[in-house]
């Protein structure tokens, strides 16, 4: 809800994300699809749209295309059209983008969003489409002329459109984030919103709480998170003030100025495309067999919802931890790797903890980590065995995140092995005692807090390597004797 | 001159010749390019290919004299400019096509000089292969060698294929391809006296054609006699897996099929052909054929294709809908003609106007009109309903028969510049040929006669889709039985 001068008012939000398919070749021709290439270099006649050069749909795609409506519960339409959408642009060589109308490949599905009160919001997914993408023009390459890099011609992409179930920008990047999540879980787009791999229009509308839908504006083409959530945020502020100043809102095409963070129009509703969409004659209808849907079902990959169950099952993890785990897959994979065996809580806090630390400050993947999982899980057995105290366990993994180096060899080469000679120890305690006989009977007399100072003294004389429990025990024996 | 006893041998012939080394590819190809330049007149080359056709003739030689002669070996062939051919001109008769030299080549014709065959040239054509009279070419109208005896005024060779038609039936060709969208190959066979055969929807890659209307394209051979056309089809057809439509069928060996016994077929004689002012003389025609074909011991059946009536209004609405999207690349971005204007729209605009012809620009009107938001249902959409209707009359109709007789056009070859300003009479002499593309369905014409002012007409016969042989057979049949040896007046070296 959003507060505005004459009271409360809902934001209604409906998203299209454009993902990016993940696929060695484009949707409808053999060129290849790498990121940063040289401009017009992956492009096939079939891209460029040369006189008779026709369409054959890439199977793969349609694969990922399915796989992606499997994750999100959705109906499997087996028999589905692909349809031309006319407008010019120069970076659309053909003059009509191949599409999917009135017949999708992928139907009705839904999205669980896990909100930060704790309860769970189901999102409606109303169709998933195949289509092409669009070249790129640059405009700031001539002071008059316009260039066309065609290498994203033709590329695949998934259009997934959502009900207008969302409330709140907010919710639409919780939203963002979990699509993201699957999509990467299925290895379908890799979601990498800088490289334009993942790209959101928002329709967005506000009203009275109760009231039916009010008229909505389009954002086209929003390219991170962020800047969703501020372009809904603005928009939805602009609309209230203009009902609350007696306006009334049209329907529009709007952009995002992301570095204004505010919407501006681009197009009216009257000035519209008439996009005269018709079934492609170049393609034959897609007619998918019911038994190959079958068996990408059954080898779809566990998805974050099952996963994240399963790590507070199983492990007995709380929720948010499980949440922080399953939010990308490589992080849950090493997760459970290293908890093989260990201790799962233990294993969840070293990687949330330290090991997050470390990725953070080096802004990497957990895919890239200095430490790897069998590193991080033989620290952990050597706290378990008592070989080091947790504490030096710290430093030993910040020098494994440093050096690479084994946490092993780092023990022995600093000689932090931990003290378990009792008569060590005791040693160290009759010396402290001695050394503080003031405080110990002050401490005597009853100032229990002075307990925490002599055992501060016996680990920094023993340079920390002294068996906390150890240490505990003789302390007591000797304070109580 | 060239060489007439040579350019009066047919394909299968000139096929046999070649083999038994009676004569050389060399001195056949370069008989037919000097027939090529002698039948300049008519303009029914855009591009002639001399110095290649001498060149695939001497390879074709090497081969016969090795002993791997391959099925067309060093037969010389015309290509309609529909067809994109690798680093050659090829213009779909458009202005908007300048200069274009696809880096491909077709299919069909990458098949063809897989075969052997040999390029004598890119054949004239309407432009983008919209028209009956092969008249709307930027190249300029193409003559038919035909004229009325005692009547001096040009004829067209009908269209859109007109240039391939021409140089077959002037002799400067053995044979040719073209494409036939609502009777492209078929009205200009019928109009120049020879054989065109449309084949069924996907029997012929479509890949490396310059799309007219998609979904009703039909690549395929014309040529002399019906054998001619057999052995040219058995080398084009197969499945392409770089066209989505090409069907995954197997190429039986058409020339096989051609047993001459056709007792006991079913001939289709539907009633809904006899329409309008349509010429005695071509109903006459038409009897003759059923009477031959009963002859030969065939049954003629009466038979309904009720649909008929609505196929040339259907036709000229999913054919100009699919053009007016297939021809919105040529925009003066990539390849072709670019005229510069003020801004992208203007570019776009005056490329476009300067580009397309009159003809053209009328079919990317009608059919951006009917795929239009609120126009949609009542045309498009209705049309393909239509459509459906129209392949289920041919369905039904082949539970009962083995083919169906009806004549090709309902005129012959009429004087340049006689129709173009009336679109619609232009329109309805695809009357019998619209419903085979719609429904996907072979149909061939063959020269059955002459009409009373001496020009030449044809009868078509219409099959079971992928039932090319059946289709052949009685083709033959009919072709022995009308026994056409009439030659035009103008054909290279003299007609022989």
């Amino acid at each position: 809800m959003i507060e505005g001068r004459t009271g409360k008012w809902e934001t209604v939000i409906g998203l299209e994300v454009h993902a990016q398919v993940v696929s060695k070749a484009k949707l409808f021709s053999g060129a290849a699809t790498d990121f940063g290439a040289e401009p017009n270099t992956q492009v096939s006649p079939v891209d460029a749209a040369f006189p008779g050069m026709l369409p054959v749909v890439n199977r793969y795609c349609v694969e990922q295309a399915v796989k992606t409506g499997l994750g999100l519960a959705a109906e499997i339409n087996l028999h589905s059209v692909f349809e031309r959408k006319s407008y010019f642009y120069p970076d659309l060589p053909a003059g009509y983008q191949i599409s999917q109308y009135l017949q999708p490949v992928v139907g009705h599905g839904r999205v669980s969003l896990d909100m930060p009160d704790g309860t769970v919001r189901e999102i409606g997914i109303t169709r998933l489409h195949l289509e092409q993408d669009a070249g790129k023009s640059l405009h700031d390459q001539h002071p008059s002329l316009t260039y066309v890099d065609l290498n994203r011609a033709g590329v695949a992409l998934m259009e997934i459109v959502s009900e207008p179930d969302l409330r709140s920008a907010e919710e639409a990047g919780i939203y963002l984030r979990k699509l993201r999540s699957i999509l990467r879980y299925l290895r379908t787009c890799d979601g990498n919103m800088e490289e334009g791999s993942l790209r959101c229009d928002c329709n967005v509308s506000v009203r009275r709480p109760g009231e039916p839908l009010g008229t909505r504006c389009e954002i086209k083409n929003v390219n991170s998170i962020r800047y969703v959530m501020q372009a809904i945020e603005h928009e939805a502020r602009r609309q209230i003030e203009l009902i609350e100043e007696g306006g009334r809102v049209e329907q529009q095409t709007r952009l995002f100025d992301a570095r204004r963070g505010i919407t501006r129009p681009m197009r009216s509703k009257e000035e519209a495309h008439d996009y005269r969409y018709f079934p492609d004659p170049d393609l034959l209808p897609l007619v998918l067999d019911p038994d190959w849907v079958k068996r990408l079902r059954a080898e779809l990959p566990e998805l974050p919802d099952a996963k994240k169950a399963r790590f507070v099952s199983d492990y007995g993890l709380s929720a948010d931890d499980a949440d922080v785990l399953v939010a990308e897959k490589e992080t849950a994979l090493y997760f459970e790797r290293v908890a093989k065996g260990r201790d799962p809580k233990v294993a969840a806090n070293w990687v949330m903890g330290d090991l997050f630390g470390v990725l953070n400050r080096l802004a990497i993947g957990i895919d890239q980590s200095p430490v790897s999982v069998e590193q991080l899980g033989a620290l952990i057995d050597l706290i378990a065995d008592g070989t080091i105290s947790g504490r030096l366990a710290k430093d030993v993994f910040a020098e494994m995140a440093a050096s690479g180096a084994d946490p092993a060899a780092i023990v022995e080469a600093k000689g932090l092995r931990q003290v378990t000679d009792s008569r060590a120890i005791e040693a160290a305690v009759e010396a402290v005692l001695t050394a503080q006989a003031e405080k110990v009977v002050e401490y005597r007399a009853g100032r229990d807090k002075l307990y925490g100072f002599f055992v501060g003294e016996i680990m920094r004389a023993t340079q920390g390597k002294a068996n906390p429990a150890l240490v505990h025990e003789l302390l007591r024996k000797q304070l109580a004797g | 001159m060239s060489d007439p006893s040579l350019l009066a041998l047919n394909l299968a012939e000139a096929r046999d010749g070649l083999c038994r080394k009676r004569l050389s590819a060399r001195e056949l190809a370069a008989a037919y390019n000097e027939a090529v330049a002698e039948v300049g007149p008519l303009n029914a080359f855009i591009t002639p290919t001399p110095e290649r056709a001498v060149a695939m003739a001497d390879a074709a030689d090497e081969r016969i004299a090795r002993g791997e002669a391959l099925p067309l070996d060093g037969i010389p062939i015309a290509v309609k400019d529909l067809f994109c051919t690798k680093d050659i001109l090829t213009t779909a008769g458009s202005h908007i096509l300048d200069g274009f030299h696809p880096p491909y080549e077709s299919t069909v014709t990458d098949k063809l000089w897989q075969a052997g065959a040999v390029m004598l040239g890119k054949t004239n054509l309407d432009e983008f292969a919209m028209g009956s009279s092969s008249a709307t070419s930027w190249y300029g109208p193409v003559e038919n060698p035909w004229r009325r005896p005692g009547d001096n005024r040009p004829l067209v060779p009908g269209g859109s294929s007109g240039g391939s038609a021409a140089a077959v039936a002037a002799h400067a060709a053995l044979a040719a391809i073209g494409t036939d969208t609502g009777g492209s190959i078929r009205q200009p066979a019928s109009f120049c006296g020879i054989v065109g055969l449309k084949p069924t929807y996907g029997r012929c890659s479509r890949w490396g054609v310059v799309a007219f209307a998609s979904s009703l394209d039909h690549p395929g051979p014309m040529g002399r006699t019906v054998r001619d056309v057999a052995i040219m089809l058995g080398a084009m057809a197969g499945h392409d897996v770089r066209d989505s439509t090409s069907a995954p069928v197997p190429v039986p060996d058409f020339e096989r099929a051609l047993s001459g016994d056709i007792r006991g077929l079913r001939v289709g004689i539907p009633k809904e052909y006899r329409v309008d002012g349509m010429p005695g003389e071509i109903e006459a025609l038409w009897g003759q054929g059923v009477e031959w074909l009963r002859a030969a011991g065939a049954e003629p059946v009466q038979i309904s294709l009720p649909m008929t009536k609505y196929a040339l209004a259907t036709y000229y609405i999913i054919a100009p809908a699919e053009a007016s999207s297939n021809l919105a690349r040529y925009d003066g971005v990539r390849f072709g003609l670019r005229v510069e204007g003020d801004g992208l729209e203007a570019m776009y605009e005056l490329t476009r106007a300067a580009g397309f012809g009159a003809e053209v620009r009328r079919r990317v009107l009608v059919g951006t009109y009917v795929l239009s938001a609120g126009y949609y249902d009542a045309y498009y959409l209705k049309a393909q309903r239509v459509r459906t209707m129209i392949a289920r009359d041919f369905a039904e109709a082949f539970e009962r028969v083995d083919c169906i007789l009806t004549p090709t056009a309902p005129s012959p070859a009429f004087a340049i510049g006689d129709k173009s300003d009336n679109p619609i009479a232009m329109y309805l002499n695809d009357v019998f040929t619209v419903p085979a593309n719609l429904a996907g369905v072979p149909a061939i014409s063959v020269p059955a006669g002459l009409s009373g002012d001496g020009l030449p007409l044809g009868l078509q016969i219409t099959g079971r889709a992928f039932d090319e042989e059946t289709l052949l057979r009685v083709a033959e049949v009919l072709e022995s039985a009308a026994s056409f040896r009439h030659l035009p007046g103008f054909v290279a070296g003299g007609g022989g």
